[in-house]
């Protein structure tokens, strides 16, 4: 079959089918816009896409686990499938989950998807962000999209983490009373709100289980999927951006038209992060709640962790020196607001300030619909590269402890050292980075693509000269 | 570009062989791992068609689009000209004339914000009284004279069932073990080598110190007493929480050594019952767990 | 002429990060099968014990002195620590160790097992506990669990794992035998505290020893690969560097490459 007898085809049935849209919408000519809407092509715009879809899988695989999660702190005796829990008193949210993992068909399939796929969203975001940052995207018009993803990024963190608290298990619960212990440590109404979400002294009431499942079902679900929808139509409205290149101008956008290229290849990467998914989620385990067990305030087990989005938080609360501000005997800056609270406030700060903070120093304030390369812009991609070394730092040291178990370097060196290391390494690639990209950008050749090196040919005498 | 449409089919046809094996799978003992490849694999046999029929099989030429007029720059990219350029050099000549950059004006403005912020969030806070008080529930403990000391199976404790170096978990008798204020560890330190603070004196019978089991930096449970074989060759007693690694001394009153926690364990003074066990001798030396405004017992 | 694409560069970037995650979740394999009834203190006669005696001064003496009463600053005293604890030591390689004041660590034995008992019963001829009788098969599971969870975990990890005791560390428990975990409970080594039978029983014994075999060494995997066993740092590494890693591979070929010119230069 020829390609054109095969576009024909396809262009049959879309035209039947937007037709019969039409006949009882009116909406031909608003479909014919949307399915010849051109999106700028580059490997690198498909990021935000795989954070989509893994967005789905999560709500997909989520509904299912709300027909069988109980989530009450009440107290019940477990007599199930796990033989060393037999008789051990535990939550009946513990028991529920137990329950899907042993039980339920399929079920632990689906709950171990369900975690990948908020580990690969967050990571997932993770990298989108640095696209937008490392090439300018978040300009003018965009700042105002910018700033509705980062707000997102703050609640898939808190959703995240509000979901595998909600079973009860010993790491979570290690973890909860972490999050509690921050939440104190506010000044002035630390224990305002402490109270206000636990209702009472840690471990709270029954009343936080229900308000961390609504919260984690419902209310935060809602409020992502509707700044999803904002930062969909504030991307479509201007059009995407676009890396520079022959016919690409800031008034234009090249790229591939929605239908049908652009929509298969879409759907297929829906399908694609779906796959990978559930692959995952069959073949790698993943929160074995069985083997942690429950969580009571008197236990703990060593080498907890919270999941990876979570660890710069354990590596700034494990790095940060024992500074407890008191004064008029009042302790008025517990120690786990420096690193639970104050650093991921700053961070958070920063990333919101860019935009405006960038305008005013280099003065530009103009509309951008062209990408720059990161090279392109030195200054800006040497500060995002020193804020993510220091954020690289911290994760790393907030698992020092398995890098002293697997090589042997001890435990309270690394703390003394990284502590160091933390305040320096952004300094010096800084320098690295900018220094890096201004050469690069004299030289013009692609680090990873262009050939470094001259070709030479040897001369009669014996010697090498440069090729002409 | 028939081999193409026969290679499509083809993994169309896979992924239909895939999902069908996953219903297999389920009906037969719904092993994980066999749903998860299956499952996976016609997802993945259906994302490969669709993704090679977006790339080879439909024409695709880059097409040019205008983009709407609100997103268009004036003229050139980057810089701007026009009124709006003219505001970027003023405000970029402020910029390298800081002196000038603070006028009376903005002098003002910046006040009055600062002003209004603070009195904005001044009037908030009172909105905390509304709430239910968490004072008292954030000092309360169970823990008094007389209270009699359980381990986790609710057996009263002797002292010769804490062995030389051991330690146990230990409870108020009668008393909801998840209270945060409940669980202790209870040690067995050499006698001659303790140095508790003024005033503790007897606080440790027989060398044995209780604590707080909820370590005072964020709450978890101080779960690792470091107890050596060899004092002479290997670190002091100490116990040390699993979380972030603070350290406390238990021959010190849990002085911190090591680690972020900013307070000692609250120490409880134990004595020894008529009947040979452990019983309280007073009440905790601090609130328990993690620092709050109003957190009292800190030295 | 081009460099190498970037593809291979991920190609090479997950397999070095697939190297790490191995690394991190290998655990030697798990268990070593005793005999039930395990190896109780065995009639020591004088022959053993004098066969031990000469193995003690050629490679003991140094460190614990030719009477072991322990030489300062190098080697404890060894009267009174009982058959259990040379066996421990022997057994688990931690003997003889290099340097004093450091950490024993589980290693190869240095003696074979017929040597090892000799040295046991000269030892044990000092006085002091005999080698612990354990049977895990008399033990309960779930009071297993328990214990494991109130007395050992906090160390050690719910799995088993290890994990930093600051000072030290607390060491993984894959290739610990049920008779190695009871002579550990009473000893107490190194920086561990010690039970005796007072707190925990040798019915309790047997149960801490089969959590150990049955939980820590054969861990219910039914999720699949169970990555270590250390929760979130290995998923977090699986996370990254094998799905998000595919997907952007994925993405790679899938979407198109931009022509590599950069924007017209700034006025």
């Amino acid at each position: 079959m020829s390609p054109e007898r095969a576009v024909e085809r396809r262009g049959g049935l879309t035209q039947r089918a937007v037709r019969w849209v039409d006949d009882r919408t009116g909406s031909a000519s608003g479909i014919r816009k949307v399915l010849r809407y051109v999106f700028p092509d580059h490997w690198t715009f498909l990021f935000g896409e795989i954070a989509l879809y893994s967005f789905v899988v999560l709500v997909a695989t989520g509904i299912f686990l709300t027909f069988f999660f109980e989530p009450s702190t009440a107290k019940t005796t477990y007599h199930g499938a796990y033989a060393p829990l037999e008789g051990a008193t535990v939550s009946k949210a513990f028991a529920s989950a137990m329950n899907l993992s042993f039980d339920v068909r399929g079920g632990l399939l689906m709950r171990q998807t369900h975690h990948w796929a908020a580990l690969v969203f967050v990571a997932a975001i993770t990298v989108h962000l640095m696209r937008i940052f490392f090439t300018g995207a978040f300009r003018k018009p965009r700042d105002i999209n910018y700033y509705v993803g980062l707000t997102m990024l703050m609640l898939v963190i808190v959703e995240g983490y509000a979901g595998y608290s909600l079973l009860d298990d010993l790491l979570s619960g290690m973890g909860l009373a972490i999050g509690n212990a921050v939440a104190l440590s506010f000044p002035i109404f630390g224990a305002d709100l402490s109270n206000l979400i636990w209702d009472g002294q840690f471990p709270g009431s029954d009343a936080f289980a229900s308000r961390l499942f609504i919260a984690h079902v419902l209310i935060f679900p809602v409020l992502i999927a509707t700044l999803l929808t904002i930062h969909l139509i504030l991307v479509a409205l201007p059009h995407h951006t676009q890396f520079a290149g022959p016919g690409k101008t800031e008034r234009n956008a090249v790229g591939t038209p929605l239908w049908p290229v652009y929509a298969f290849r879409s759907i297929g990467l829906l399908l694609a992060v779906s796959a990978v998914l559930f692959t995952l989620g069959g073949l790698v385990q993943i929160n074995p709640i069985w083997q942690w067990g429950p969580y009571d305030p008197f236990r703990s087990t060593n080498a907890a962790q919270p999941d990876w989005y979570l660890g710069w938080l354990i590596g700034a609360l494990r790095l940060m020196p024992p500074l407890e501000i008191r004064a008029f005997g009042s302790t008025l800056v517990p120690n786990p607001f420096f690193g639970g609270a104050l650093f991921p406030m700053l961070l958070f700060a920063f990333l919101y300030a860019w935009p405006a903070l960038e305008r005013r120093i280099t003065g530009d304030r103009g509309l951008h619909n062209l990408l720059e390369r990161p090279r392109d812009n030195p200054l800006r991609t040497a500060v995002g590269s020193a804020v993510l070394t220091f954020c690289l730092i911290v994760f790393f040291a907030g698992s020092s402890d398995r890098i002293f178990l697997q090589f042997g370097i001890p435990y309270e060196g690394q703390v003394v050292v990284l502590r160091v290391v933390v305040l320096v390494a952004p300094v010096l690639v800084f320098f690295a980075v900018k220094r890096t990209c201004e050469e690069l950008r004299r030289g013009e050749s692609h680090p990873l693509r262009d050939f470094p090196g001259r070709v030479v040919r040897r001369t009669p005498g014996g010697g090498y000269e440069p090729e002409p | 570009m028939r081999r193409l449409e026969l290679a499509i089919a083809g993994l169309l046809a896979c992924s239909a062989v895939a999902s069908i094996a996953f219903v297999v799978i389920y009906d037969s003992g719904a092993d994980t791992q066999g749903l998860g490849i299956a499952l996976g694999a016609a997802l993945a046999f259906l994302a490969a068609a669709l993704l090679i029929a977006s790339r080879k099989l439909f024409l695709s030429t880059p097409v040019a689009e205008e983009r709407p007029e609100f997103a268009q720059p004036p003229e050139d990219p980057g810089f701007t000209v026009g009124p709006a350029a003219e505001e970027a050099e003023e405000l970029a000549g402020e910029i390298e004339s800081p002196a000038e950059a603070i006028t009376r004006r903005r002098l003002l403005v910046a006040a009055a914000g600062a002003a209004g912020t603070a009195l904005g969030a001044a009037l908030v806070v009172p909105a905390a009284s509304l709430g239910p008080s968490l004072d008292d529930r954030l000092h309360r403990s169970p823990w008094r004279t007389g209270v009699r000391l359980v381990d986790e199976d609710d057996q009263p404790i002797a002292p010769a069932m804490i062995g030389e170096r051991g330690f146990v978990t230990a409870f108020p008798e009668g008393v909801d073990k998840r209270e945060l204020a409940a669980p202790l560890i209870v040690m067995h330190l050499n006698p001659s080598s303790l140095d508790l603070p003024a005033g503790r004196e007897g606080w440790a019978p027989q060398g044995l110190v209780a604590y707080s089991k909820i370590c005072t930096h964020a709450g978890c449970a101080v779960s690792i007493p470091r107890s050596p074989l060899y004092p002479d060759q290997a670190p002091r007693p100490a116990l040390v929480c699993p979380c972030h690694y603070s350290t406390f001394d238990p021959a010190k009153g849990a002085d911190v050594i090591f680690g972020p926690a900013g307070r000692a364990l609250p120490q409880l003074p134990l004595s020894i019952g008529s009947d040979g066990t452990l019983v309280a001798a007073g009440e905790l030396s601090g609130d328990v767990g993690p620092a709050w405004r109003g957190t009292r017992g800190v030295t | 002429m081009r460099r190498p694409h970037t593809r291979t560069l991920t190609i090479v970037a997950i397999a070095a990060a697939g190297a790490a995650l191995l690394e991190l979740s290998t655990s030697s394999s798990g268990q070593v099968k005793e005999p039930v009834a395990g190896p109780v203190a065995a009639p020591s006669n004088s022959a053993q014990i004098a066969r031990g005696r000469q193995l003690f001064v050629e490679g003991c003496s140094s460190c614990h002195g030719l009477d072991a009463r322990g030489v300062e600053y190098q080697g404890p005293s060894l009267v009174g620590v009982g058959a259990s604890s040379a066996d421990f030591y022997l057994r688990t390689g931690r003997m003889p160790l290099a340097e004093p004041g450091r950490q024993p660590i589980r290693a190869e034995p240095a003696y074979p097992d017929d040597q090892i008992e000799a040295l046991d019963a000269y030892v044990g001829s000092l006085g002091g506990p005999p080698i612990p009788a354990v049977d895990p098969s008399a033990g309960s599971i779930s009071r297993g669990t328990k214990l494991f969870s109130s007395s050992c975990a906090g160390c050690h990890s719910i799995t088993g794992e290890g994990g930093v005791v600051v000072g030290g560390f607390a060491p993984e428990l894959h290739q610990a035998t049920p008779t190695q975990v009871a002579e550990a409970v009473r000893i107490g080594p190194y920086l561990m505290p010690s039970f005796d039978r007072n707190q925990i029983s040798d019915a309790d014994l047997n149960s801490i020893a089969r959590y150990v075999e049955d939980v820590v060494q054969e861990p219910d995997d039914r999720g699949g690969w169970g990555i270590g066993h250390l929760g979130p740092v290995p998923e977090g590494l699986v996370a990254w560097f094998l799905a998000t890693a595919v997907l952007l591979l994925v993405a790679r070929v899938v979407g198109e490459r931009s022509e590599g010119v950069g924007p017209k230069e700034r006025p």
